[in-house]
């Protein structure tokens, strides 16, 4: 008998039998799955985007609101070297959709993304797409009521990625929210903490020779252009500062909100 | 059926897989932050132990010495990707929260050594229940620790406020050792000590004895 289970036609065949089984349970498990965890990472996604944009309140709204609130949002697609929107025309001839566009892919896609020389990539990301899907809400004339931005940059233990929000004058912050990061809980994890994104509201980036003056200091954070870090967080701070100083400098969506929002 | 008893109820206190025999204490620091983590992380941890337990016993006698320790991997890793996939459909902020931790219960000791010490040797049904005991064993542990943690470190327990911290305009300074690492190993040394007070037998026999101290000669 125990030479039999040992045998290597025996060997073979459990270990066969084994990976078979095991497979078509997990490749079920996923596909099955797949729709529910899609959703789920949307839903959080556009939450952030509400949180961001200072409409969704976590002690008052719940998952089931985020739809709706949705909705008034309109999502465009934007160019950020040439800093303007993507006509329908270029949109179907690249095959790019606004709704399921990714960045984080399109970024390791090297027909439509560039690798960034050292000086330029202050948010420490390597490579950076060439599009982005940015949320706007405009009233019947056209006038902005508010523009949502995506941002990532670098922290302490990798990407943080989030959501900014910006005035109609594209320079005061409206708010900003995460929806995913490595960050240390309790510590660099604060920046998902309301109580230290509600600093940021009516903050302004840009300073009057237009330059990024946006920062995120240590002991207060009182001035327009300064938020206050989180304390046993420093790494994490600088690496939310770097990233606004990208996104929102000339690497970022600056032309953009030059051409199209500022103007 | 008292058997059975005694392999569910034994891991839990008097053969604590954290406590007596020092297995998975890395996964006790990583997720023990906050406590509904920490209670979802034993969920997971339990369910795997269990259901792997089950089904390597229920093939224990067809496998192949050779390729045994591939074999429980195999069913261990399958499992794990199971909770895995499960978490991220119906518990997403949990799931982001536990991230990587979920993927290492693969190499949690406690599995592997459950199905190689146990396991392999009895039928499925005690083994399950095993599995099921040292899951709760694990989860005794990891509960202290979060409740600890989570209390003295946020001021808080399940997310609910029960000391209200300077930050929120309360009165209490959170300890920030507790958000970090080694205080779960403070807690675990504490718990530890405890435990052994109680049941005495636990405690190791000393590996080397001191020499008594000699009289110096020629002193001064």
């Amino acid at each position: 008998m125990s030479s039999n289970v040992n045998s290597v036609k025996n060997t073979l065949k459990v270990a066969l039998g084994l990976c078979v089984v095991c497979s078509i349970v997990i490749s079920s498990a996923a596909v099955i799955l797949k729709p529910m965890q899609t959703a789920n990472e949307i839903l959080d996604r556009n939450k952030n985007i509400l949180i961001a944009a200072g409409v969704f309140d976590p002690n008052v709204h719940t998952n089931a609101d985020v739809a709706g609130m949705f909705e008034e949002f309109t999502p465009r697609m934007v160019d950020l070297d040439e800093g303007r929107y993507l006509t329908e025309e270029e949109m179907q001839e690249l095959g790019l959709n606004p709704q399921t566009y990714d960045q984080q892919t399109a970024k390791n896609d090297p027909a439509i993304s560039e690798a960034l020389s050292g000086s330029e990539d202050v948010a420490s990301i390597r490579r950076r797409a060439d599009y982005a899907t940015v949320y706007v809400i405009q009233n019947d004339q056209g006038e902005y009521q508010s523009v949502v931005i995506p941002v990532s940059g670098y922290g302490l233990w990798g990407i943080m990625y989030g959501y900014l929000a910006l005035e109609s004058d594209g320079n005061t912050v409206r708010g900003i929210g995460f929806y995913d990061h490595q960050e240390t809980p309790g510590l660099g994890g604060e920046i998902s903490n309301p109580r230290w994104q509600a600093q940021w509201p009516d903050k302004e980036i840009y300073n009057e020779d237009n330059e990024v003056a946006f920062r995120v200091v240590k002991g207060g954070g009182q001035g327009e252009h300064q938020v206050d870090a989180l304390s046993g967080a420093t790494l994490t701070s600088r690496g939310v500062e770097n990233m606004i100083e990208f996104w929102l400098g000339e690497r970022g969506f600056a032309p953009f909100l030059r051409n199209e929002v500022r103007s | 059926m008292s058997m059975n008893k005694t392999i569910l109820i034994k891991p839990i206190f008097a053969d604590n897989p954290i406590a007596l025999q020092i297995l998975g204490v890395c996964s006790a620091l990583a997720v023990t932050t906050s406590l509904s983590v920490t209670l979802v992380m034993c969920i997971a941890l339990t369910t795997v132990t269990a259901f792997s337990n089950l089904f390597i016993s229920m093939i224990r006698n067809q496998m192949p010495s050779s390729i045994r320790i591939i074999i429980q991997m195999t069913i261990i890793a399958s499992l794990v990707i199971l909770v895995d996939q499960f978490l991220k459909a119906f518990a997403y902020e949990i799931s982001k929260q536990l991230s990587v931790f979920v993927g290492l219960i693969i190499t949690n000791c406690i599995v592997m050594g459950r199905a190689e010490a146990f396991a392999m040797k009895n039928p499925p049904i005690p083994s399950f229940i095993d599995g099921v005991g040292n899951g709760l064993g694990y989860s005794v542990v990891l509960i202290v620790v979060g409740t600890l943690r989570e209390l003295f470190g946020s001021g808080s327990l399940l997310g609910f406020t029960v000391l209200p911290t300077v930050a929120n305009g309360g009165w209490y300074q959170p300890n920030g050792l507790m958000l970090l690492a080694p205080s779960a190993f403070f807690i675990i040394g504490f718990f530890i000590w405890i435990l052994r007070n109680k049941y005495a037998e636990q405690v190791e026999k000393d590996e080397f004895v001191m020499a008594p101290h000699t009289a110096q000669k020629g002193a001064h």
